[in-house]
């Protein structure tokens, strides 16, 4: 849907975005991960044709961007806002014009989304009326009223408080069923792993690391288990694994093992069970987060 | 394009629906109308108070020598300056006239009143007085009266304007007002309206709602929409004053037709005037200001005004939304301010202190050519007249420098918008305009 093919943009000194190509499925949540300032917003403005490219190209369904893919695009940029002193009725139909639907389609799209939102009685109200959290929901509903086809989530979840969070995480699931594509862009990596289906990390302007999380996790799982137990055991005499950690909790001692090659978890349950009363077994996968910091050493 | 259009509808419906157009669009020419009502009905009650003098005179030599006018009458009065002090005692309108016997020595001659007199009251007596002694002095020397009568001339000049329509009297303090306040308003209006863009800018971009914008239409189109919207306000509300100002001024002009046509018949053709005291009419000045604007052309002064403010607005809107989008609050925009006023405080300044006293002068004229200031610089020129190939070239700089000013202007506007928290130099002004798309 979205096929991003070695984007160089550079500001006066500084090269934002270093020859980063990324692809995009339909129908899929995508993930844009990485630290402040890596390079996420300038992508993001590229793809809405705030800004351009120095070189590179970007490719909406087979066709290069031009202006008639706006329309096409919803977009909730991080930092966000309304006009304070316009009804919100009246700032959504011009913002859903602006988007280029007809007064009567933004109208229709209005009504239903503002049912769905339970925000019928806001139409006469002021921005500076609202709350907070009112208003985050009237910037989704914004993003969302042309019924666009990729919608683009700069930093979503941050200022929301829970409730409203789960709401539009709700609506946007919704809408990912329906078939929209759907791209989270964000430094807490941990507040959409589960959300995401593909992630692509950014750091310092260059992509570091693209492809479905499945993938991705397999490739840096490790062979690392996390055992609870109850008794004692004599640590240092097995040698299907190798001890990283030990936690004593209570009556329940916790330890992290790495197993050696060749060997499952089925020998070294074997070989507990005599031993200690097993409580909980569980392979450590590494958070995208820990991903993230090996990589990034890994690369240093 | 279809876009453009939203955003100049937005733009002008949100100001037009406030509370404060629909105050100020009455307001003003309310004040404008009340101000010109006072201002007749002074001069005309003042016309109207007659003034009476009691001359009591020691030395002789002025009695039954001045000469009674429209407004003040003499009286000779006898007895002695207390009896004749006491007389005028609270009243209005009778003044004293003291000539001591040993005026020419002491110069020791008094006006007593209750009430303080005017200037020209005082003006005129003095003169009179000068006239007399100067006469019997002359005449003292030998001098014929015949010859003194015939060597008494005054002179009024009536100027008149060699234009296409044939000879037109030119009413140069009409001229004088109308230049004034039509480039008074054009160095207003640049202000308010560009600070208003400015203001728009900043808005949208404290608000954040810049960025959600941006992402549907483009920077430029976003500009050009809040300018022509603004713009927009801006005209409609000099169209509602110029119409509002007309119909109360032709219904006031009917309230006081009456009056009007009995001193236009008392109207003196002043040429050159023999007469050794002529006993010319003196017009009322409120009535003199309504004949002196009938001459004047409204519907060339409007229209010239009208482009000129457009034009103008244009240029310094541009500029004004420039600023606006490089900072973050109102409180940063000094620093960008000042090149950008400058210009036009300088040329409302030099404007009414040199253009307007010499509107043909090589400064006038090069200030109504360049497009920062022509539309101050020329709006004090056009009620004098200035030849048709000036103004057409003024017109072609004023589009073409609004044309290339926006440009400039929106090559920072596209990057100011999107920039937050950062102290803006000209330096980096300077920047955002070479960057690329």
């Amino acid at each position: 849907m979205l096929s991003i093919r070695n984007i160089v943009k550079e500001y006066a000194k500084h090269r934002a975005l270093d020859d980063v190509s990324i692809e995009i499925e339909k129908g899929k949540i995508f993930g844009l991960l990485g630290p402040n300032g890596a390079g996420k917003t300038s992508l993001i403005r590229i793809i809405n044709q705030i800004t351009a490219p120095d070189s590179g190209e970007v490719y909406f369904n087979g066709e290069k961007l031009n202006p008639q893919h706006i329309n096409k695009i919803g977009y909730l940029p991080e930092e966000r806002g309304l006009y304070k002193k316009m009804e919100i009725g009246e700032q959504m139909l011009y913002l859903a014009q602006l988007k280029g639907l007809s007064k009567a389609d933004a109208i229709k799209r209005i009504k239903f989304w503002f049912e769905k939102m339970e925000m019928q009685t806001w139409w006469k109200k002021k921005v500076e009326d609202l709350s907070k959290g009112m208003q985050q929901k009237v910037q989704f509903v914004a993003t969302v009223l042309h019924d666009p086809e990729l919608i683009i989530l700069d930093e979503p979840f941050s200022g929301f408080d829970p409730v409203n969070a789960e709401i539009i995480k709700d609506e946007i699931l919704e809408l990912n069923k329906k078939g929209t594509t759907i791209i989270f862009s964000t430094h807490r990596m941990e507040s959409v792993e589960q959300l995401c289906h593909h992630i692509a990390l950014i750091h310092k302007s260059h992509k570091i690391l693209d492809g479905s999380i499945k993938d991705i996790k397999n490739v840096y799982r490790n062979e690392t288990y996390k055992i609870k137990y109850e008794g004692s055991l004599n640590l240092s005499q097995y040698s299907n694994f190798e001890v990283i950690q030990e936690d004593i909790l209570d009556e329940t001692k916790e330890i992290t093992i790495k197993l050696n090659s060749g060997i499952s978890t089925n020998d070294v349950l074997l070989e507990l069970i005599p031993q200690v009363q097993i409580k909980h077994i569980e392979e450590v996968i590494p958070s995208i987060n820990e991903i993230f910091i090996q990589k990034v050493t890994a690369l240093n | 394009m279809k876009k453009v259009f939203l955003i100049i509808e937005r733009e002008y419906l949100s100001r037009v629906k406030k509370k404060s157009f629909l105050i100020l669009t009455f307001l003003v020419p309310s004040l404008f109308i009340a101000m010109y009502a006072a201002v007749f009905f002074i001069y005309k009650n003042e016309g109207e108070s007659k003034k009476e003098f009691l001359v009591l005179d020691e030395s002789g030599i002025f009695k039954n020598e001045f000469k009674n006018s429209e407004t003040i009458t003499f009286k000779y009065a006898d007895g002695g300056y207390a009896a004749n002090k006491a007389k005028i005692k609270n009243k209005k309108d009778l003044l004293l006239l003291y000539v001591p016997k040993d005026y020419a020595s002491s110069n020791d001659i008094e006006i007593l009143s209750a009430k303080k007199p005017g200037f020209s009251l005082l003006n005129d007596v003095e003169k009179q007085m000068e006239n007399i002694i100067q006469n019997k002095k002359l005449i003292a020397a030998g001098i014929d009266t015949a010859i003194l009568k015939s060597s008494k001339t005054q002179i009024n000049i009536n100027a008149k304007q060699l234009t296409d329509e044939g000879e037109k009297d030119a009413n140069i303090g009409a001229t004088y007002v109308v230049g004034f306040i039509s480039s008074f308003l054009i160095y207003l209006s640049l202000f308010i309206y560009g600070a208003q863009v400015m203001r728009g800018v900043i808005e949208e971009k404290t608000n954040r709602i810049v960025e959600v914008i941006v992402s549907s239409v483009k920077p430029f189109q976003l500009m050009l929409g809040k300018i022509l919207g603004i713009g927009a306000v801006g005209l409609t509300q000099f169209l509602l004053w110029i119409i509002l100002s007309s119909t109360i001024s032709v219904a006031a002009g009917k309230f006081l037709a009456p009056d009007q046509q009995v001193i236009k018949t008392e109207k003196v053709d002043a040429t050159v005037n023999t007469d050794t005291n002529p006993t010319k009419v003196q017009e009322s000045p409120a009535l003199k200001f309504i004949n002196a604007a009938s001459s004047i052309n409204f519907p060339y002064i409007i229209g010239s005004f009208l482009f000129y403010f457009i034009g103008g607005y244009l240029i310094y809107s541009a500029l004004f939304a420039a600023v606006g989008s490089a900072v973050d609050n109102e409180t940063e925009t000094q620093q960008f301010m000042f090149p950008i006023t400058l210009p036009l405080i300088f040329t409302f300044i030099v404007g009414m202190n040199v253009i307007i006293n010499n509107p043909d002068g090589p400064l006038a004229f090069w200030l109504s050519m360049i497009p920062l200031t022509s539309p101050i610089a020329m709006m004090i020129r056009i009620p004098f007249g200035v030849p048709t190939w000036e103004l057409a070239l003024s017109i072609a700089l004023l589009i073409a420098g609004f044309v290339f000013t926006t440009w400039i202007a929106s090559r920072i506007y596209r990057v100011g918008i999107l920039m937050y928290g950062k102290k803006v130099t000209y330096k980096e002004l300077a920047k955002w305009f070479f960057y690329k798309e």
